[in-house]
C-alpha cells in the first residue's frame, strides 16, 4: 500500500508542517508541459502570424505538438489534487481572488482554440479524407469536416483569414497562459525563492526555447523515421530562434538570481548555504552549465560557421536536447528548490522522490512521455507533411 | 443551377458555423477579460467575504456577527511542557506522527558566546527520541550541559489572519474568513491542491493525508461556538495562551492587548494576523 505522506529530513529548524513537501514531481511538469505548449506554439506562429517561410516544413508539426502537450496538461494536477473528482469545483465557483481560479476556463479555451486551429489546418486534408477513406476511418473523417466539405479556392481564402486571426488569438493565449503560470509561483509573498515580478517572463521565455527545443528534437526524429530528408534552412531558423531566446532567458535568470543576492532580505544566509550545497549540481552544472551555456555555444559556433551539413543537425539536435533538460531542471529547482528553502529562513529540506506511488518518478516519466505518443497517433490521422509530399 | 444552389447553400451552413465559432471564441475572450477585472480587484485590496459571506452557521444559541475572537500569546509564562499540542492532537483528531501539528512549541536558546539562537520544537527527531514516539511530545533536555545565556519558548498556531494570504488563493472557496474571525477549511469542498500551504507564511497549514484536504487549526470552531476555549487554552496549565473576544472590552484578550506592548508574526506579509505575542525576540518569525 502506497506511503500517505512522505516526510523530507531537514536541517536547521524548519516548521514542523514543511516536512512534507505539498508540491511534487508532478508540479514540476505541469509548468513544463504548459511551456512545451507555448513554446512549439510559437514556433507555428512564426510562419503562420509573421511569414518565416523557412518554418513551413514544421508549422503544422508544431502546432500538432503544442496541441499534444495541451491535452496532457491537465494530467499531473488532476493526479496531484487530494480530491481530482471536486476540480470542477475551481470552475463552478471560481473564486476570484484565487490565481488558481481561471486556470481551468483558461486552458479550456486555449484547447479549443488549438482545436479549431488544427482543424482549420487540416480542413482539405480531412474532407479529401472524408471522400477517399473506407469504412471506420471514413467515419472518423467524416465526423471531422463537421459537414463543411467546401474546399474551393474562395473557402481557402476564407480559412486563412479565420487562420490568421486564430494564430494572432494564440499568441496571448498560450504565452498569457504560460506567463500566468509564472505569476501563480511568483505571487506567492511566503517564499523568496519564487516571490519576485521576473517570475512570469522567465518562465515564459523558458517555455519558448522548451517548445522550440521539442519541435526541433521531434523534427529531425519525425524525419529519420520517415526517411526524407531534414531541411536544413528550417532547421536553422529554429536553431537561431532558439538561440535569441535563450539569450533572453539567460538573462532574465541572471538577473533574477541576481537581485535576490543583492537584496539579501531575510533568509538570505539559509538561501545562498542552499545555492552552494545542494543546488550546485542540479542548476549550476546542470540547469546552467550543461543545459544552457554548453547548447548556447554551440549554436553560436554553427552560427560563426555557416554550416550546412550533417555536423549541424547532429550540433542542434543534441543542443536542443540538452536545452529540454535544461528547462525540466530549471522547473524542478524552482518548484522543488523553493519548497527546500524552509519558510522559516533558518533551515533546509531535503527532497527525494519516491519511485512509486500518485506522485512518484514512475508516474511522472509516464505523464511525460504521454505527449509523444499522443503525437505518434495523432500524426497518422492529420499528417503533418502531407502538402509537402504532394508537393514534392 | 443545382450545383450553384448546393454551393451557395454549403456556403450559408460554413459561414452561420464559422459565425458560431466566433461567437465561442468570443466567449473564451470574455473570460480572460474577466480575468482581468480579477486583477484589478485584487490589486485594490478588495476582499470577496463581504460580499461571498455565507449565512451564519446554524449553531443554536450563537450569531457570529456578534463575535470578533482573537488569541493572545505570553511567552513568558509558557513552560513547554505540550500539553497544548497534546490536547489539539486528541481534541481536533490530528495525525499523531511528527509532521501534521495544528499548534506547535518552539524552543529559543542562545548559548553564552552565540549571537543567533538555536531554535527546534518538539517535532525535531532529538526531541522524539526523548518522548519515545511520534505521538508524545518533550522537549529533550539537550542544553543541559552548555552555559545558556537566553531560552524561552514560543506557541505557534494559526494566526487566522484578517488578510490571509491561504483564503486569497484558494481556488474553489473551500478555505474562507468567518463573520467573527476565524478562517476555516470546508473538507467537503476543498480539492487538495495544497496552494494554500504553499500561501501561509506561517507553515500553520498542512495536508491531511486522510480527509485529502488541506486541514489547520479552526481556534477549535466547534468549541469557541458553544462558549467554551480552545483545547490548547483550556489545558495550559500556566495561562500562556489566552482566548477571547475582542468585541468584549472586558475580555481577557481585550486586557491583554491593552495592557501589553503585542507585537505579530510577520507584519511585513500585509497578512494582518490575529494572534498577538509577547515576550518574543527577534528570532521569532
Amino acid at each position: 500500500m502506497e506511503a500517505l505522506f512522505h516526510s523530507s529530513p531537514f536541517s536547521g529548524y524548519v516548521y514542523p508542517n514543511e516536512t512534507v513537501i505539498p508540491w511534487t514531481l508532478l508540479i514540476v511538469v505541469y509548468p513544463y508541459l504548459t511551456g512545451l505548449v507555448a513554446g512549439a506554439f510559437t514556433i507555428s506562429s512564426l510562419y503562420q502570424v509573421f511569414g518565416f517561410h523557412q518554418l513551413r516544413p514544421v508549422a503544422h508539426f508544431a502546432l500538432l505538438v503544442s496541441l499534444c502537450c495541451m491535452i496532457v496538461v491537465p494530467l499531473p494536477l488532476l493526479l496531484h489534487l487530494g480530491h481530482p473528482e471536486r476540480a470542477f469545483n475551481a470552475m463552478i465557483t471560481p473564486h476570484i481572488t484565487s490565481a488558481f481560479a481561471v486556470f481551468a476556463y483558461a486552458a479550456l479555451f486555449y484547447v479549443i482554440l488549438l482545436m479549431v486551429e488544427t482543424w482549420f489546418v487540416f480542413r482539405p486534408y480531412i474532407v479529401h479524407e472524408a471522400q477517399q477513406a473506407r469504412g471506420v476511418l471514413s467515419w472518423i473523417y467524416r465526423a471531422a469536416t463537421l459537414g463543411s466539405y467546401d474546399v474551393s479556392e474562395n473557402a481557402m481564402r476564407y480559412d486563412r483569414k479565420w487562420l490568421f486571426a486564430l494564430a494572432i488569438i494564440g499568441i496571448p493565449g498560450a504565452h498569457g497562459l504560460h506567463g500566468y503560470v509564472g505569476f501563480v509561483f511568483g505571487s506567492l509573498k511566503a517564499r523568496e525563492w519564487w516571490s519576485s515580478d521576473l517570475m512570469p517572463a522567465i518562465f515564459l521565455f523558458s517555455a519558448i526555447i522548451s517548445g522550440t527545443a521539442l519541435v526541433i528534437v521531434l523534427y529531425v526524429l519525425s524525419c529519420k523515421l520517415r526517411k526524407v530528408p531534414i531541411d536544413l534552412p528550417c532547421l536553422k531558423v529554429m536553431a537561431y530562434s532558439l538561440w535569441g531566446f535563450m539569450m533572453f532567458t539567460l538573462l532574465l535568470e541572471g538577473v533574477e538570481f541576481a537581485s535576490l543576492v543583492y537584496r539579501g532580505r531575510e533568509g538570505y544566509d539559509v538561501i545562498m548555504q542552499f545555492v552552494e550545497g545542494p543546488l550546485l549540481i542540479p542548476f549550476f552544472v546542470l540547469q546552467f552549465g550543461i543545459g544552457s551555456v554548453l547548447p548556447l555555444a554551440v549554436i553560436t559556433f554553427f552560427i560563426w560557421r555557416g554550416a550546412n551539413d550533417r555536423a549541424l543537425v547532429v550540433g542542434v539536435t543534441a543542443s536542443a536536447v540538452l536545452v529540454l533538460l535544461a528547462v525540466l531542471m530549471m522547473r524542478y529547482n524552482v518548484v522543488i528548490g523553493g519548497q527546500e528553502i524552509s519558510k522559516t529562513g533558518k533551515g533546509l529540506l531535503a527532497y527525494h522522490p519516491p519511485i512509486l506511488g500518485r506522485e512518484g518518478l514512475l508516474a511522472t516519466a509516464i505523464v511525460l512521455i504521454l505527449p509523444p505518443i499522443l503525437l505518434s497517433v495523432l500524426v497518422r490521422f492529420l499528417p503533418p507533411w502531407h502538402d509537402q509530399e504532394q508537393k514534392a | 443551377m443545382a450545383d450553384d444552389e448546393k454551393l451557395e447553400q454549403q456556403q450559408q451552413e460554413r459561414r452561420e458555423f464559422l459565425s458560431w465559432l466566433g461567437s465561442a471564441l468570443a466567449c473564451g475572450a470574455a473570460v480572460i477579460a474577466g480575468d482581468a477585472a480579477t486583477l484589478q480587484a485584487v490589486a485594490a485590496g478588495e476582499q470577496t467575504a463581504a460580499a461571498q459571506m455565507p449565512p451564519s452557521p446554524a449553531i443554536p444559541g450563537y450569531d457570529w456577527s456578534k463575535h470578533r475572537w482573537a488569541f493572545g500569546v505570553d511567552a513568558t509564562k509558557c513552560i513547554g511542557c505540550l500539553r497544548c499540542v497534546e490536547a489539539c492532537k486528541k481534541e481536533n483528531n490530528v495525525a499523531p506522527d511528527a509532521h501534521h501539528f495544528r499548534t506547535w512549541v518552539e524552543r529559543y536558546v542562545t548559548l553564552e558566546g552565540e549571537e543567533t539562537a538555536r531554535i527546534d520544537s518538539q517535532a525535531d527527531p532529538v526531541n522524539f527520541a526523548a518522548s519515545g514516539s511520534e505521538g508524545e511530545y518533550r522537549f529533550a533536555d539537550r542544553y543541559k550541559d552548555a552555559k545558556v545565556a537566553k531560552a524561552f519558548f514560543v506557541p505557534k498556531l494559526c494566526n487566522h489572519c484578517t488578510n490571509p494570504a491561504c483564503v486569497q488563493v484558494c481556488p474553489t472557496g473551500a478555505t474562507y474568513k468567518t463573520e467573527d474571525g476565524v478562517v476555516l477549511i470546508d473538507h467537503t469542498y476543498c480539492i487538495g491542491c495544497q496552494y494554500c500551504v504553499q500561501a501561509c507564511p506561517y507553515g500553520a497549514r498542512f495536508f491531511n493525508a486522510e480527509k485529502k484536504a488541506t486541514d489547520k487549526c479552526t481556534w477549535c470552531y466547534h468549541r469557541i461556538t458553544k462558549g467554551l476555549l480552545p483545547a490548547c487554552v483550556e489545558v495550559c496549565p500556566v495561562g500562556a495562551r489566552i482566548f477571547g473576544d475582542r468585541n468584549d472590552e472586558q475580555s481577557v484578550i481585550s486586557q491583554f492587548i491593552h495592557n501589553n506592548r503585542v507585537q505579530v508574526l510577520r507584519p511585513a506579509t500585509g497578512n494582518a494576523p490575529n494572534v498577538f505575542y509577547i515576550g518574543i525576540d527577534e528570532d521569532v518569525s
